[in-house]
């Protein structure tokens, strides 16, 4: 690590111009990148990471504008660059990969012409020699039958191929620094894992050093030598990957790892410690620490007054720290989880909520496409059986397209099943639509949406939201609202001055317990809640969480939560059910599903999390193929084609055999669960001896 | 491929049939209009009825209607009692002029809305764009008559450049092609307006996109940006509309054709319906609604070339 | 069975809205922030001053609209008794411009009124229900506007004659189409969203859905919509009074006062030029109110 710096960026100032006037989004950045280095820069939506990014690139839009500093590349000043100069530098030295890869790429070109205008424009290549330099890079992107992928446009890839072309695109002239802006956000775990992978391999052979930005602590471990964590535009806390991740310095750091839950973590003995308060609007900028107003250990007269010097933790080499009081904060340790089934769950009590031989079938809506062939009709769910006792909490998971969202839609009376059915407290309602369900069905069943944006009605207030739920489900009176409404938001911890607010005045995690409120109105039996907390930032979706599961404590409410991240699934469930092509891979209790024996498809799934945790490291189990379109279902094993252990053509041809290795467990696989627990090691780490 | 045109030319067939039995209907509302009319004023109820009768008017509708489509069908679309001549012979003469206009018109409104619109678009909210937005907005606000009007008192009242008719005869030593002129540019101002602005949301649109992005952050010159990825996605949206603006300038002309006394399409209907002539109107609707939908198809074919994203 | 610990004492709560002015009424505010769009405030300066022009026409207006001045007969250039000019028969130009506003800004409007209400009930149906409601409301929409507007103009107004109410239904019988095709486009949109599926799931009506859940939401386009539908009805209710098929004379009408005085432009210029600038400014204040408020809704 001798190496010159490639990047030195240096008290860089970016001032956004908003109808606010002008906000500092970096109020003064200094860090530096060496050659062949990957650094990590993670922190919350808003903190600047994608700033730093785009004023690098020098496209901060129209309303962005450098206010002060350097950023030296190569030794050159990028600031005062001129147009020529920045474009001989865009692509060539200096590539990014970007969080979005369909909307990154031209729709209407194929990715091969995309791919060679990179060679064509900075070394003149002709046609041929960009062409034969195309194809060399998508091998060593990994994507098979390059000739082929040429000639596609981007909407005939899957999520996972989009990524690796603009990948390819930001390598193939070989730049000596490589910006990665989310560049796994939006794909599904085990897409992210080899997309991770593979990035981690090309940094072996390419030389490049990587500003990799994400939100995810996890998938930054995977990647980066070193870390830096943002808040609110300062670089609070840097060092090495062990370092930050060992023994964090910085409160707010500290805040992110305590509030994030990882797969050894459980709700009753390992909680998850949401961040005090929210981030500070960007154009409010006190004197002193920028996380003082939410910092536990801030002290007045000392941490507010003049600005934050970063200084070197003490024995720990190239370990920054921006904060006065951080040598003097006890020692950092991790909050692990309980070993597996240290509490097996309570004795089953009689499920509410039922779900038998459901299938679900989506007819196409027309027989045939506008053009060309018939399309097939999609089998979205298939012979799914499940139960969730009362006060119990069953989480679905599994990648997108296993028919979480429809079962969620045909629970809720949505969408209604084409064979089979659900048992909702005695009364068979999986063919009956939410308009032919009675006003007690109703109320006692009521969902929890993913989108904060979408989840409130942008025209009508908190208010009104609330208040016209509690009159439908609770038959309430116009007038006599106001104090139900208050005391629903008091439950989700809102104060009720919030019910005059439109939606718009709310952050997402407000707007998201607004939601839970008005699912509430009706005192529920059971609340379905469809991934409500992934769109939002980890401290936010901390607090959220820990609601939810105190709420459905005190009401005594069964809780449904679907969701495709694993580590919350493993925090907040008693009983998880994995799918798979609208099938059930596996199900159980949660110790028992986080634990040998797996169903490969789990076991796939599990050593696909990214984890924030240097030491963890298990041998990732990497799926081949894509998942089998809804016209070529496989006959016997849904998971068949990508299965790591298929034994033979039994797996192909028949369907296979539930086995319940324990109590409530059950495993939809050929192989034996002794043979399974025998292969497979355990994924989540154990508890420390001694806790 | 086949699919798409079969579905859409019965489509075309279906609405053909539906408005001419509207119009048809229509026509039914004033009965012994159209002997009165060819009559006059002074002539007594019996010849006016006895002329009716003659004609075949006092028949119901839908026996007359779909002996009027059985005649159609063969080519006969009968007799324009305001012309005096057979319907055809009127309307393709008239037709014909008017394609002419359009066709001018269309070749100068496509690339000028083009360049326009592209230019705009592709830096919002600059000064060029500003001052392209204010224009478009401004001349697609004036009435064509009142464009006539302004293009005329300028042209012809005060610079005496320019005629300030256009009756395809030459005369009062203007040659016809200088008769051109007003009307084509009439037409285009208010017509090329209205597609600049279509055409600079889109481009203003599509630059917000990351792919634009991207193709800037490969280090490509901008104006290579626009060319090569920009302008065939900024054309997307409009193409559809510029394609139906085909159907406005054979059949929405009527201002403007009357303003400087062209014989084309569209006066011919004022006339026509004046006067009551049904045949023609009938026929005359016949072919606005053929081109409408006509066009509509050609806009789903463009738009098909354009996007990789569907295939026939 | 350990208690779930309870970790939910860290909320946080967004501030309170600063942006919010007391003390004044919702108008107000709005007109403010009209103003921070300057073609919005152009546009809206023109449309107001036409509307103030147009009620205090008989106020202001010089002289009667029909009343001839054959004394200025051989002087119709604009002049001190006539400040625009007087048309062929001698009639002040000014006054028939001031009263000639009062038309086109009752029944433009209105129109556009009964269009946006009809073509959102269609356009609602047929986005909402979709299937052969959708269809059947597509389908008809599409041939109404597949049918060159002026020339159906022409065919109605030749067989009913030409009044205001004619005018008026027949603008809203072809705008609505228009309208139906945008409200339907939302809609399709918005009942895909979260707070629709909420709105089923505690039973509400699918008429209260489409009314109080939907076309709130779709309420931005539309404005800008029927903003420019008025300029058009403008451009329209002139064109048929240039053709002679729009109000019935004597009473002025700006399409109908270019209609007479055109073919005396070589001669007398100014009595086309005044009407055709009166109904260009009308219009071009419509369609920046229009461009001004598409600029708003974009940037919030």
């Amino acid at each position: 690590m001798t190496d010159a710096s490639v990047l030195d960026v240096e008290g860089l100032r970016v001032t956004y111009a908003t109808r606010a006037g002008e906000v500092l989004v970096l109020p003064g950045l200094d860090f530096q990148l060496r050659a062949g280095e990957a650094l990590g820069l993670v922190g919350e939506s808003g903190c600047g990471k994608s700033t730093v990014a785009l004023s690098i690139m020098r496209y901060l839009g129209r309303n962005g504008r450098i206010a002060g500093g350097r950023i030296l590349f190569e030794g050159r000043d990028l600031v005062t660059l001129d147009d020529a100069a920045l474009r001989a530098i865009r692509g060539r030295r200096i590539a990014m990969v970007y969080q979005d890869p369909m909307a990154s790429l031209n729709p209407v070109m194929t990715v091969g012409r995309q791919l060679m205008e990179v060679p064509m424009i900075h070394e003149g290549a002709d046609a041929a020699a960009a062409r034969a330099r195309a194809l060399a890079m998508l091998g060593e992107v990994k994507l098979a039958d390059a000739e082929a992928v040429m000639e596609r446009y981007p909407h005939q890839l899957s999520g996972g191929q989009q990524q690796r072309i603009v990948i390819a695109m930001a390598l193939i002239a070989g730049p000596a620094l490589l910006i990665m802006d989310e560049p796994t956000t939006g794909l599904d775990v085990t897409v992210e894992a080899a997309v991770l992978d593979l990035v981690r391999e090309l940094r072996q052979r390419h030389r490049s050093a990587i500003l990799f930005i994400s939100h995810n602590l996890g998938s930054v471990v995977r990647v980066c030598d070193r870390v830096g964590v943002m808040y609110r535009g300062e670089l609070v806390e840097d060092g090495s990957v062990r370092q930050i991740f060992g023994n964090p310095r910085h409160p707010y750091t500290r805040g992110l790892l305590d509030c994030l839950p990882t797969l050894g973590r459980d709700k009753r003995d390992s909680p998850l410690v949401p961040i005090a308060g929210q981030v500070e609007p960007a154009h409010v900028r006190r004197a002193g620490c920028g996380f003082a107003g939410r910092c536990a250990h801030v002290e007045a007269g000392r941490c507010t007054v003049r600005p934050i010097p970063a200084s070197v933790v003490d024995g720990e080499p190239g370990h920054r720290v921006a904060c006065l009081r951080a040598e003097e904060l006890e020692h950092w340790t991790r909050r692990r989880g309980a070993a597996a089934a240290a509490h097996d769950a309570a004795p089953a009590a009689e499920p509410v909520i039922t779900v038998h031989h459901l299938t679900k079938v989506y007819e196409p809506r027309r027989r045939r496409r506008r053009f060309g062939a018939p399309r097939p009709s999609v089998r979205a769910l298939a012979d799914v059986d499940l139960a969730a006792s009362r006060r119990h909490t069953l989480a679905i998971v599994g990648e997108s397209g296993c028919g979480k969202s429809t079962l969620a839609k045909v629970l809720s009376g949505i969408e209604v099943a084409t064979q089979g059915g659900v048992t909702l407290d005695g009364v068979e309602v999986g063919a009956l639509p939410i308009d032919a369900r009675t006003a007690v069905l109703k109320r006692k069943l009521q969902m929890v949406f993913q989108s904060p944006d979408s989840t409130l009605n942008p025209s009508h207030t908190v208010g009104y939201a609330i208040g016209r739920a509690l009159r439908l489900l609770q038959g309430r009176a116009p007038d006599d609202l106001a104090g139900a409404i208050a005391k629903l938001l008091e439950v989700v911890r809102l104060p009720p001055g919030i019910a005059a607010r439109k939606p718009r005045h709310l952050s997402g995690g407000e707007k998201q317990r607004v939601a839970i409120a008005r699912a509430l109105a009706g005192d529920p039996d059971v609340i379905v809640a469809d991934e409500p907390v992934s769109a939002l930032d980890v401290s936010v979706q901390a607090a959220v969480v820990n609601l939810l599961t105190e709420i459905q404590a005190a009401r005594g409410a069964t809780l449904i939560f679907i969701s495709h991240d694993l580590a919350v699934v493993r925090y907040l469930a008693d009983h998880v059910a994995v799918m798979y092509l609208g099938t059930v891979a596996e199900a159980g209790p949660v110790e028992r599903i986080f634990a040998p024996p797996y169903h490969p498809y789990t076991e796939a799934l599990l050593s696909a999390v990214p984890v924030p945790d240097p030491e963890h490291d298990v041998a990732r189990i990497l799926l081949e193929g894509p998942v089998p379109s809804a016209n070529e279902m496989p006959r016997g094993c849904p998971f068949a084609t990508r299965c790591p252990r298929r034994v033979g053509a039994i797996c192909d041809d028949t369907p296979p055999p539930v086995q319940r290795p324990a109590a409530g467990h059950r495993i939809a696989c050929h192989i034996p669960a002794d043979e399974l627990q025998r292969l497979q090691a355990p994924l989540v780490e154990p508890a420390p001896a001694g806790r | 491929m086949a699919r798409f045109l079969t579905k859409h030319l019965l489509f075309l067939l279906l609405t053909l049939l539906v408005v001419s039995l509207l119009v048809f209907t229509l026509n039914e509302f004033t009965p012994g209009a159209v002997a009165r009319k060819i009559l006059g004023a002074y002539a007594t109820q019996e010849q006016v009825d006895h002329l009716t009768k003659q004609m075949g008017l006092d028949r119901p509708v839908l026996v007359r209607y779909v002996d009027y489509v059985r005649a159609a069908a063969t080519g006969d679309l009968g007799y324009s009692t305001r012309f005096k001549l057979p319907v055809k012979d009127v309307l393709f003469k008239h037709l014909a002029n008017t394609a002419l206009l359009a066709a001018i018109a269309f070749a100068c409104i496509v690339p000028l809305s083009m360049l326009l619109g592209i230019t705009a678009g592709m830096r919002e909210a600059s000064r060029l764009d500003r001052a392209i937005l204010m224009f478009s907005t401004v001349v697609a606000s004036i009435p064509e008559f009142a464009l006539g009007v302004f293009l005329a008192s300028v042209f012809v009242v005060w610079l005496g450049w320019l005629p300030g008719t256009a009756t395809l005869m030459a005369g009062g030593g203007w040659s016809v092609a200088s008769q051109f002129v007003l009307p084509v540019a009439v037409i285009v101002l208010f017509d090329a307006g209205y597609v600049v602005s279509m055409i600079r949301a889109s481009m203003v649109e599509v630059m917000q996109r990351p792919y634009i992005r991207t193709a800037v952050l490969k280090g490509m010159p901008f104006r290579r940006v626009i060319v090569r990825h920009a302008l065939r996605n900024a054309m997307l949206t409009p193409i559809t509309v510029i394609m139906l603006q085909i159907n406005y300038l054979v059949a929405g002309v009527v201002v403007v054709e009357t303003v400087f006394a062209y014989p084309g399409f569209g006066r011919m209907m004022l006339e026509a319906t004046l006067f009551k002539d049904i045949a023609l109107i009938e026929a005359g609707a016949l072919v606005a609604v053929f081109l409408a939908v006509l066009t509509n198809i050609l806009g789903d074919l463009a738009y098909i070339v354009l996007d990789p994203r569907i295939r026939v | 069975m350990s208690t779930p610990v309870t970790t939910v004492e860290a909320l946080p709560v967004s501030p309170p809205v600063a942006t919010r002015v007391r003390g004044r009424a919702l108008w107000q505010r709005r007109l403010r922030a009209l103003g921070a769009s300057r073609p919005a405030a152009i546009g809206l300066s023109i449309i107001l001053a036409w509307v103030v022009l147009a009620v205090l026409a008989p106020l202001v207006a010089p002289y009667r609209p029909n009343a001839n001045d054959l004394a200025a007969l051989a002087h119709t250039t604009p002049s001190k008794a006539h400040w625009l000019g007087t048309d062929h028969l001698g009639r002040d130009l000014l006054s028939r411009i001031l009263w000639g506003a009062r038309p086109v800004l009752v029944i433009a409007p209105l129109a556009v009124l009964g269009a946006a209400a009809l073509g959102s009930l269609l356009g609602l149906a047929a986005g909402y229900y979709g299937r052969w409601i959708g269809i059947v409301i597509t389908r008809a929409c599409d041939i109404v506007l597949s049918f060159p507007v002026i020339i159906l103009y022409m065919i109605i107004l030749a067989h009913f004659g030409s009044s205001a109410w004619n005018i008026i239904g027949v603008l809203t019988l072809t705008k609505a189409p228009i309208i139906a095709r945008i409200v339907r486009g939302m809609t399709l949109d918005l009942r895909e969203r979260e707070y629709v599926t909420a709105a089923k799931m505690r039973g509400e009506s699918s008429l209260y859905i489409m009314l109080v859940e939907i076309l709130p939401n779709a309420r931005g386009p539309l404005v800008v919509d029927m903003c420019l539908r008025t300029g058009y009805n403008v451009i329209i209710i002139g064109a048929l009074g240039f053709l002679g098929i729009g109000l019935p004379p004597p009473d002025p009408d700006w399409g109908g006062m270019v209609k007479d005085t055109y073919g005396m432009m070589m001669v007398w210029p100014h009595m086309a030029l005044v009407p055709c600038a009166a109904i260009s400014s009308l219009v071009v204040g419509f369609n920046l109110l229009a461009v001004g408020l598409r600029e708003l809704g974009l940037r919030d």
